[in-house]
């Protein structure tokens, strides 16, 4: 399992590659990236189902419940938000589209 | 049906991979939509593979925990207008928040020690139990305080909440949770500290963003959402989840980074927009005063002085935005063009409520990309411009930010609208903006008032054109 140093390792390659990829973004693409990273830390939802899914007693089931549903509307909420968002992006000029650039 | 572990560590981590993945294509307007169509897949992939996971009971109850989640949100994120985007990301940012903070509980409760002895956590280790509270602590700040900047940014809530004494009692209330988090992590984990320590986690997330301005939310959504990847990350340790901390972490920095662009993009700090009070200064120090009076135009004058131009920029704000505008802006654009006027729109860092909102908000109204273009590559342009329009924006073209340093504005970068040859001021009424700060452009000698609301200007100014090539 993870022992201590290598969480750390992964915690801190994690935040590079966090940092690197959002260094050099245009403005016009900060709102859809916040978005986006809203989305992506929708992954709580599946720390949340283990949760519920070890829960023995109603108090813990009711905490896990709320957490799951909690994450839930996190990851599905982010993804439909994020995905709008990007729907939009379109050029005049043909060839530079976000359709045409799979 | 459970599949085995080795087969779920698999998807964890392709899923962490596409995460990544996604987000590189994000960061790119040309490869975007894929993106998060990639992050999508990975985070199906690890919600069926978590539901496999060998030991789990209550899958009935955690399907029917994420249908209702997953309806609910998506109905309410399909059907939310562009505008109130930004609320909707801080909501489903606030959900997450609480969702690690749920998990943060669930362990800390089952791990409940009778308070009498004070033996140390037997399954957590001392760094997982450390982590797990601090996740907690972070979730449940990120969780009340996104969910009062939605109710502020929805209007539901007076946009600025300040009495005295407030800073001490928010630290007061932070060193509660903070000692009560120590306590708990050193092992003495009983149902009142656990309960304690909630309450106080929250209550400093609500007094946190209570004393905030509205026009400094973007900033304070961005920050708890880098907060919420943190404690994913922080819970995603307790859990040996490899996927929760590398998407968390990932998330963390990121948005740690983005926070620090908007503040940058707003010529504000960090610390300043948590700490100090906005608009105070305004209010306390005497601005300087602004001679001169508006001077108001009608849409027919001001529909053939730009027909005549040879080139316009049209600086749109969030009012424009509210009044539901952009469509018939970009209407309004596209017979200008037609008359062979050179058309751009100009766009602040920080116009709409958050970086890059108006962007999205033009683009919903079909507005090419490269016709909008960025502060720095207009404001050349303006001398050369002859006729400015401002729709719905304030602050951001307000020239006090150069000229008055008692200004709480003063020093934020702006669109130098007040050199173009002719501003056309397309304005509701003669209130203040958002910042609540008199704007001098608005008195200069080439600036008109054109008074209205927003659409239906703009709706005057297509039919003047159209009588016009009549």
């Amino acid at each position: 399992m993870l022992d201590g140093f290598l969480a750390l390792y992964i915690f801190m390659l994690a935040a590079f590659t966090g940092y690197e990829i959002i260094a050099r973004v245009p403005v016009i693409l900060h709102t859809p990236l916040m978005s986006g990273s809203n989305f992506i830390h929708g992954i709580v939802l599946v720390g949340a189902m283990i949760a519920l899914g070890h829960a023995h007693t109603p108090f813990e089931l009711a905490i896990g419940f709320i957490g799951v549903l909690l994450g839930a509307g996190n990851a599905a909420g982010g993804y439909v938000v994020t995905e709008r968002m990007l729907e939009m992006f379109k050029s005049s000029k043909p060839g530079q589209g976000g359709k045409e650039s799979k | 049906m459970a599949l085995p572990q080795s087969v779920i560590d698999v998807c964890y981590f392709i899923a962490a991979l596409l995460f990544i993945l996604g987000l590189k294509r994000m960061s790119s307007p040309r490869t975007a939509r894929g993106g998060i169509v990639w992050a999508g897949f990975g985070m199906l992939l690890a919600v069926v593979a978590t539901l496999l996971l060998p030991d789990m009971h209550n899958r009935g109850l955690i399907i029917a925990a994420v249908l209702i989640g997953v309806t609910a949100a998506w109905w309410s994120g399909r059907r939310v207008a562009m505008t109130a985007m930004p609320q909707m990301v801080a909501l489903y940012n606030g959900m997450g928040g609480g969702a690690a903070a749920a998990i943060g509980a669930s362990e800390l409760v089952a791990h409940v020690v009778p308070a009498m002895d004070a033996v140390t956590v037997g399954a957590l280790s001392p760094v997982a139990l450390a982590l797990g509270v601090l996740g907690a602590l972070i979730g449940s700040v990120s969780f009340s305080g996104s969910s009062i900047a939605f109710a502020k940014l929805q209007g539901w809530l007076d946009r600025r909440f300040v009495f005295p004494g407030q800073q001490v009692v928010n630290l007061l209330v932070l060193a509660a949770a903070v000692g009560l988090g120590i306590v708990l992590a050193s092992g003495h984990i009983t149902l009142p500290l656990v309960v304690g320590f909630f309450i106080a986690a929250l209550l400093f997330g609500i007094l946190m963003t209570l004393p905030i301005g509205g026009a400094d939310m973007p900033v304070v959504i961005s920050l708890y959402n880098a907060f919420t990847g943190l404690a994913v990350a922080f819970e995603g340790y307790v859990l040996q989840n490899e996927a929760m901390i590398i998407a968390g972490m990932v998330v963390g920095a990121a948005g740690t980074l983005l926070t620090q662009l908007m503040a940058k993009a707003m010529n504000r700090s960090i610390g300043n927009v948590l700490f100090g009070s906005f608009g105070a200064a305004a209010t306390g120090a005497a601005a300087q005063a602004i001679g001169g009076s508006q001077k108001p135009v009608e849409a027919a004058d001001a529909a053939v002085m730009m027909a005549y131009a040879e080139r316009v920029v049209i600086v749109p704000g969030y009012g424009m935005a509210v009044a539901q505008a952009q469509h018939k802006v970009w209407e309004f654009a596209q017979l200008l063009i037609a008359r062979g006027v050179k058309v751009k729109f100009a766009i602040h860092p920080v116009a709409g409520r958050m970086p890059g909102h108006m962007n999205v908000l033009l683009a919903e109204a079909g507005v090419p990309y490269d016709l909008i273009v960025d502060m720095e590559d207009i404001n050349p342009e303006f001398p050369v411009t002859d006729v400015a329009v401002v729709i719905g924006a304030n602050d951001v073209v307000n020239p006090v930010a150069k000229t008055d340093p008692s200004s709480p504005i003063y020093g934020m970068p702006i669109l130098d609208v007040a050199d173009a040859r002719q501003v056309i001021v397309v304005k509701r009424g003669k209130g203040t903006g958002f910042a609540g700060i008199e704007n001098a452009l608005f008195y200069a000698d080439n600036a008109r008032m054109l008074y209205g609301d927003g659409q239906s200007v703009a709706g005057q100014l297509v039919s003047q054109l159209k009588t016009l090539d009549a």
